[in-house]
């Protein structure tokens, strides 16, 4: 397999009356064709605002790309013009929003919404395009599809809205699905929908994914590799595997600890982690979880105030190399010193 | 009918113990109504339709289900702010549905409500001090000014937060806190039951246990009861005692906890449950998912027979014919609501 998109170093800082916010500061990371990345984080974590650089979809102003490069295909993203960017966007890389209910128009069919990009990047008239269209529709489980194209977006329900906004997302062929918390607004039973369709047409269109959530539960089962954000940085990333069953982060590791399970009596008392997310509008120093950071205290250590720990691939990881923490503490050691 | 049955055997399985609440066919349907000037009911959204249950001192009832079920109408036709429609509703032994004026704000002293939207709930140009001593001022207690204030700073401490924040205002507080406010102002006037709807779906995941957990200590230290509402089927299993699964404004099933997440017995429950993502990508390969179709029915035309029949993976003929299947002590303390269990 091969590298479809290499991101380095994104900065992306946003000039506000009340200061200027911090949301990402120096994110890396690599997807290869077919993968899904699973991006999981708290609200301000940084992990939309980084998936929208990407996109050149920051509002600029008050945002800003500081710094940083997006290599898809051998081309910088954030160097192009907004008309070659065009071209890109929709095409070769789509997004599905959040919420089905801002991101679609109301006032246009969603017949016209949907034939607005195959028009554009596939060249196709009026009748080709509705056809198309309705194939797709149909393809995402919308019954009586060709009928519903003259439907505006309120005769639709939130889980058929989303279900028009993924064959939207995939009218193009695509190479990378960017899918922005696309479940967060819908019962677990229409969640459950969504993901089980999103995962088959990800087999049938072989396409890259990007899964951004909060849900730890939601990536568990449909991304190869997750990668952890807090406070504009990647905490953790690896397999699924790796990050769920080996956690080294100590901000994964108090996430799971906070979870309770759905699979098991919750007896026992949650685990917590204290205070709160750090407020984006202070320049981060050092590591942006030191003030929460029971492994930090723990091991008395003091650079986790002043230095930002890089991101590097976890003490003797089990020969896998895709496992990194940016974090100064070993946790066994923090453990066996708690034990 | 169905809730002859229910109120017959729960009443028996659970005699011995201090019932707070007894619910006994509570309805709340709201009214559509039509025309400008003229205006008259064309029909009803029946939002809660026929719902028993009691709860019995110092537990925890989860309340589950998906958006529109019913499940907060419920919670606030309890605490009488909706009326209902029909039922009744006796706390502590007395009737509250024909309960008005001052008899109703009286018992508003032993029970109270959590809201889910720390950032609506609260009144941006109050004070926390004035936010948590409101109850107290509309009760008449502690005419004293100072007595009332170091109440007050005495309710921030036992809610985790600083006394010193007290002239604050709630935009300088995050998610977090400004539920930690909700929850002081909720036992400003030490009630014995409090409505907790949804309080921790606003919140971040990291908060979430740290608010969970200050529920439970308090349940603890001052014997509180709970209706805990939530969609996040996980949580309530940590959480609650017993659980009653809502579909459409009805009760489709209701048990201790870990009997209905390891037994469920009625299909909507089988689906919902493992509809729930599990974050351990090991047990995520093997689950097996029922995945039902289709989408929630609207309560203002609800199908005809079982409300459950547009969705069931396991309808047959009589589901179709009978409405209302009776909720049934299927298994000890376990009531199920379907044809086919039954």
């Amino acid at each position: 397999m091969s590298v479809l998109l290499e991101v380095k170093d994104l900065v992306v800082r946003f000039y506000t009356q009340e200061g200027t916010v911090f949301a990402v500061n120096g994110v890396s990371f690599d997807l290869e064709e077919g993968e899904t990345l699973g991006i999981v984080g708290e609200s301000g974590s940084g992990k939309s605002v980084s998936s929208l650089a990407l996109m050149g979809l920051i509002p600029s102003p008050p945002g800003k790309v500081e710094s940083g490069t997006v290599i898809f295909e051998g081309r910088d993203l954030l160097q192009l013009k907004p008309d070659q960017m065009r071209l890109i966007r929709g095409k070769e890389i789509a997004m599905i929003f959040q919420d089905p209910m801002t991101s679609l128009n109301p006032v246009l069919t969603i017949g016209t919404q949907i034939t607005e990009s195959l028009k554009l990047h596939e060249g196709m008239n009026t009748s080709q395009s509705r056809k198309r269209a309705a194939d797709l529709l149909d393809m995402v489980g919308i019954p009586d599809a060709y009928r519903r194209l003259d439907d505006y977006p309120h005769q639709f329900s939130g889980g058929m809205r989303q279900r028009v906004m993924i064959a939207m997302g995939l009218s193009c062929n695509p190479k990378l699905l960017i899918a922005d918390e696309p479940t967060t607004a819908l019962d677990v039973t229409i969640q459950a929908q969504i993901i089980e369709l999103v995962k088959q047409l990800k087999d049938e269109f072989n396409m890259a994914m990007i899964w951004i959530t909060h849900d730890l539960g939601v990536v568990a089962g449909i991304a190869d590799r997750i990668q952890v954000m807090y406070g504009g940085r990647i905490m953790e990333s690896g397999s699924s595997h790796e990050v769920f069953g080996d956690s080294r982060h100590p901000y994964t590791v108090g996430l799971l600890g906070s979870l309770p399970r759905l699979d098991s009596s919750g007896e026992e008392k949650l685990t917590q982690i204290e205070g709160s997310p750090p407020d984006m509008r202070n320049e981060p120093e050092g590591c942006p979880f030191a003030p929460r950071c029971d492994m930090r205290e723990m091991l008395q250590l003091d650079k986790c105030w002043d230095q930002r720990p890089p991101l590097e691939i976890v003490p003797d990881s089990t020969g896998a190399v895709t496992h990194v923490i940016s974090c100064w503490a070993d946790i066994r050691e923090g453990v066996a010193k708690h034990v | 009918m169905s809730s002859q049955v229910m109120e017959h055997t729960a009443r028996k399985s659970q005699a011995d113990d201090d019932i707070i609440l007894s619910v006994t066919g509570l309805k709340k349907h709201f009214p559509i109504s039509s025309g400008i000037v003229f205006q008259r009911q064309v029909g009803a959204v029946r939002a809660v339709d026929g719902i028993s249950f009691d709860v019995v001192r110092g537990e925890t009832l989860g309340l589950v289900g998906e958006s529109g079920c019913g499940k907060s109408t419920t919670g606030r036709t309890i605490l009488q702010l909706y009326r209902p429609t029909e039922g009744s509703v006796k706390f502590e032994g007395q009737e509250l549905s024909t309960m008005a004026g001052n008899d109703l704000r009286q018992m508003r002293r032993r029970m109270q409500i959590i809201f889910q939207d720390p950032f609506a709930s609260l009144n941006p140009r109050m004070t926390v001090g004035s936010i948590v001593s409101e109850p107290l001022q509309i009760h008449n207690i502690y005419s004293n000014k100072k007595e009332r204030q170091q109440y007050v700073e005495q309710l921030m401490e036992k809610v985790g937060l600083n006394p010193y924040f007290i002239n604050r205002y709630p935009h300088e507080f995050s998610g977090g806190q400004r539920q930690r406010i909700g929850i002081a102002r909720a036992l400003a006037l030490e009630p014995s039951f409090i409505v907790a709807d949804e309080p921790i779906s606003a919140l971040d995941v990291s908060i979430q246990a740290q608010v969970v957990n200050l529920m439970e200590e308090l349940q603890d230290e001052l014997n509180l009861t709970y209706l805990f509402i939530a969609h996040d089927l996980s949580m309530v299993r940590h959480i609650c005692d017993r659980v009653a699964v809502m579909y459409l404004g009805k009760i489709v099933e209701l048990g201790p906890v870990d009997a209905v997440y390891d037994n469920p017995q009625h299909p909507y429950t089988q689906a919902l449950l493992s509809a729930v993502p599990v974050p351990d990508p090991g047990v995520e390969e093997s689950r097996q998912r029922i995945i039902i179709s289709g989408d929630l029915p609207s309560p203002a035309t609800p199908p005809t027979g079982c409300n459950f029949n547009t969705r069931c993976p396991v309808a047959f003929d009589l589901c179709y014919q009978e409405p209302d299947p009776p909720l049934v002590e299927v298994l000890p303390n376990h009531f199920v609501s379907c044809h086919r269990v039954t």
